[in-house]
């Protein structure tokens, strides 16, 4: 009942200067609307950066480093014996890159809870021999579909079917880059050569596109077994275990974990990537500041405003209170005012903020390096309209409270007495 | 015994800025139900600074306040909101009117804010108190569309929706010409003589004053004769 009365009269008192509250309302309008569509694109663009590095790393990488034995020859000599060795020279051991017992240690992972999925790698370093030139190259022997359902590898493969290459013996899946450089087609064959001096052929079944030419150039994808065959290992030979987890943020603790347990090195993707979140964290906090700044400068047209208002409205404040209405149903008046503003003019944000997200999402964007793109990334992310909204309403308060506490502070005997 | 609506005792007031004078001194009287009171004296004699005092709208003064019997000393300023608003009409010299509303609702405001109706009840209680004044046709209008005397009757009819226990005026009718300042009296008049309605009724008028029940005269901050 008198929170109604309340409202009515702010109502009144709002309409009878309806022009300058339209303005007031505008500036919170445009600034929710710049908000949600300025964090909308960012967190697209993050995204999408995210998806070209972040969602092709794994999680937690296990792999063997190549590296001096940790107790040399020597050691076995001097066991319990008073002494110091001091050795020149060290090689790394004579050890494969493979990752020892990789069936065992991929059965233990998959059935840890922690583990969303698991994908074996094998990485050969090759020449891509062309006429009489080599390329260097790598190629990366994967698990197909695991890779596919991990990494999402099929909407790289801008050409062939990337099932081909578990199905088709001795095929190959090359990076564009490498691909125009070799100047093949889908269906030719190309001839590689390995480290250790074997030719083999393989056949083209379709290219692939990370959107980094660097890496394009030089990476290529067989599958596993040809891949074995390749560098003429047996079927256990595994260089990579790629592994996704449930909890990203899990990964540091996790990776430290596996190296103990596994006896191989574990990188988590925090490490591995660490300027890559400094930059999607940059921009956040850039696209961010930006909006609450626009927010704020909405703010203080409120409180303009009402202040304004407040100077106006001297003899209503005066009378009200002398009839009855205290400091604080005035200050309620003005308080509900802002507020009015504020959620008016915050949810037609909201409402042209989608908007003109929807629009920008439409605009055209194509880059020969993003195959997938097709138009602005945009980030409908609903979190963004409830900071926004919450926004638009805690900063029209704030601007409505110190009007507000000054007209509940008007002496009415002064303003009577006045005229 | 007649009960008073209200008690003045011993009440000092100085003003601070700039320096420090005193404008009320040892004022004390006492209003019964249905007396018509007028106060007058020279501008400046603090009859004004009395009367903001006695409606509890100045706070800052030495002494003890009555209203219905109850002391005004302790009270908070909502609480003092709430004297004003059940137990006080106000009638100012100038209207004070808000223009955004119309003359209807300008009545019901401190009806709605006091809460004791419904909102129904409080429109025919309106409508009831225009009648009285005569301007119950005027009410859909907007106060800006009424002449001097109409809006001076809808600020009375605003003091009167609450059935106050007294009606303070603070020259109501300073502003108006001749005939006007007469019909407001008459109205004045007839509330207290027909519905026993207790007035205090500051003016600089000698002719209106002679006219109410009792005179009390104001001198330099002193009441020189009740």
């Amino acid at each position: 009942m008198k929170i109604k009365l309340i409202y009515n009269i702010s109502f009144s008192l709002l309409m009878a200067r309806w022009k300058q509250t339209l303005v007031a309302a505008i500036g919170v309008t445009f600034s929710i609307t710049m908000f949600i569509a300025l964090l909308s694109f960012m967190a697209g663009l993050n995204d999408m950066l995210n998806g070209l590095m972040l969602n092709r790393t794994p999680h937690v990488h296990l792999y063997n480093e190549i590296k001096a034995a940790e107790n040399q020859p020597i050691s076995l000599f001097s066991k319990n014996k008073r002494q110091y060795n001091f050795i020149g020279s060290i090689k790394p051991s004579n050890e494969l890159p493979q990752i020892h017992n990789s069936a065992a240690i991929i059965q233990a992972l998959k059935k840890n809870k922690r583990v969303l999925g698991v994908a074996p790698k094998i990485i050969a370093q090759v020449f891509y021999n062309v006429g009489t030139i080599n390329l260097t190259g790598i190629i990366n022997g994967i698990d197909v579909e695991e890779e596919d359902k991990l990494f999402d590898f099929k909407t790289n493969v801008i050409e062939g079917n990337f099932l081909d290459l578990k199905i088709i013996s001795n095929s190959i899946i090359l990076g564009k880059g490498a691909a125009d450089n070799m100047l093949v087609n889908v269906g030719d064959m190309i001839q590689v050569t390995t480290t250790k001096g074997d030719q083999v052929q393989l056949k083209v079944v379709g290219f692939y596109q990370s959107g980094i030419s660097e890496i394009d150039k030089v990476q290529s994808y067989t599958s596993i077994t040809t891949a074995q065959k390749l560098l003429g290992e047996s079927n256990n030979y595994i260089t990579d275990i790629q592994i996704k987890l449930t909890d990203i943020l899990q990964a540091p603790k996790v990776a430290k974990e596996y190296k103990k347990l596994f006896e191989v090195e574990a990188l988590d993707i925090q490490t591995a990537n660490s300027q890559f979140e400094t930059g999607s964290f940059v921009r956040s906090l850039i696209s961010y500041s930006v909006g609450i700044v626009l927010l704020i400068v909405a703010g203080f047209g409120i409180y303009n405003i009402l202040n304004m208002m407040i100077f106006e409205k001297m003899d209503t404040i005066a009378i009200l209170k002398a009839t009855g209405f205290s400091g604080k149903d005035v200050k309620r008046i003005f308080i509900s005012i802002a507020l009015t503003i504020g959620i008016f003019g915050g949810s037609l944000g909201l409402l042209f903020g989608f908007g003109l997200s929807a629009m920008i999402d439409q605009i055209p964007f194509k880059t020969a390096s993003l195959p997938t793109i097709k138009t602005y990334p945009i980030n409908y992310n609903p979190m963004f309209y409830i900071i926004g909204g919450v926004f638009s309403i805690v900063t029209t308060y704030f601007a409505g409270f110190f009007p507000a506490r000054k007209a509940s502070k008007v002496d009415p005997v002064i303003i009577i007495r006045g005229k | 015994m007649e009960t008073k609506v209200l008690e003045a005792i011993h009440i000092n007031k100085y003003f601070h800025d700039p320096v420090k004078v005193q404008v009320l001194s040892d004022v004390e009287f006492s209003l019964s139900k249905g007396e018509f009171v007028s106060i007058i004296g020279k501008s400046g004699c603090g009859k004004s600074t009395l009367l903001y005092i006695l409606s509890t709208m100045d706070t800052d003064f030495e002494g003890d306040l009555k209203i219905d019997g109850v002391s005004m000393l302790k009270k908070k300023e909502a609480e003092l909101a709430q004297v004003r608003n059940e137990k006080i009409g106000f009638v100012f010299q100038f209207h004070y009117l808000l223009n955004e509303f119309s003359v209807l609702r300008n009545v019901m405001l401190p009806g709605e804010k006091l809460g004791k109706f419904a909102v129904k009840e409080i429109e025919n209680r309106a409508y009831e108190k225009l009648k009285i004044l005569g301007i119950e046709k005027e009410a859909l209008k907007k106060p800006n569309q009424l002449s001097g005397g109409q809006k001076q009757r809808v600020a009375i009819a605003r003091a009167l929706i609450n059935e106050p226990i007294i009606i303070m005026g603070d020259e109501p009718t300073g502003n108006l010409d001749k005939k006007n300042g007469d019909m407001v009296f008459d109205i004045f008049k007839e509330l207290a003589e027909v519905y026993h309605q207790s007035l205090l009724i500051v003016t600089h008028d000698n002719e209106f004053a002679a006219k109410t029940h009792r005179i009390i005269e104001m001198a330099d901050g002193e009441i020189i004769k009740k």
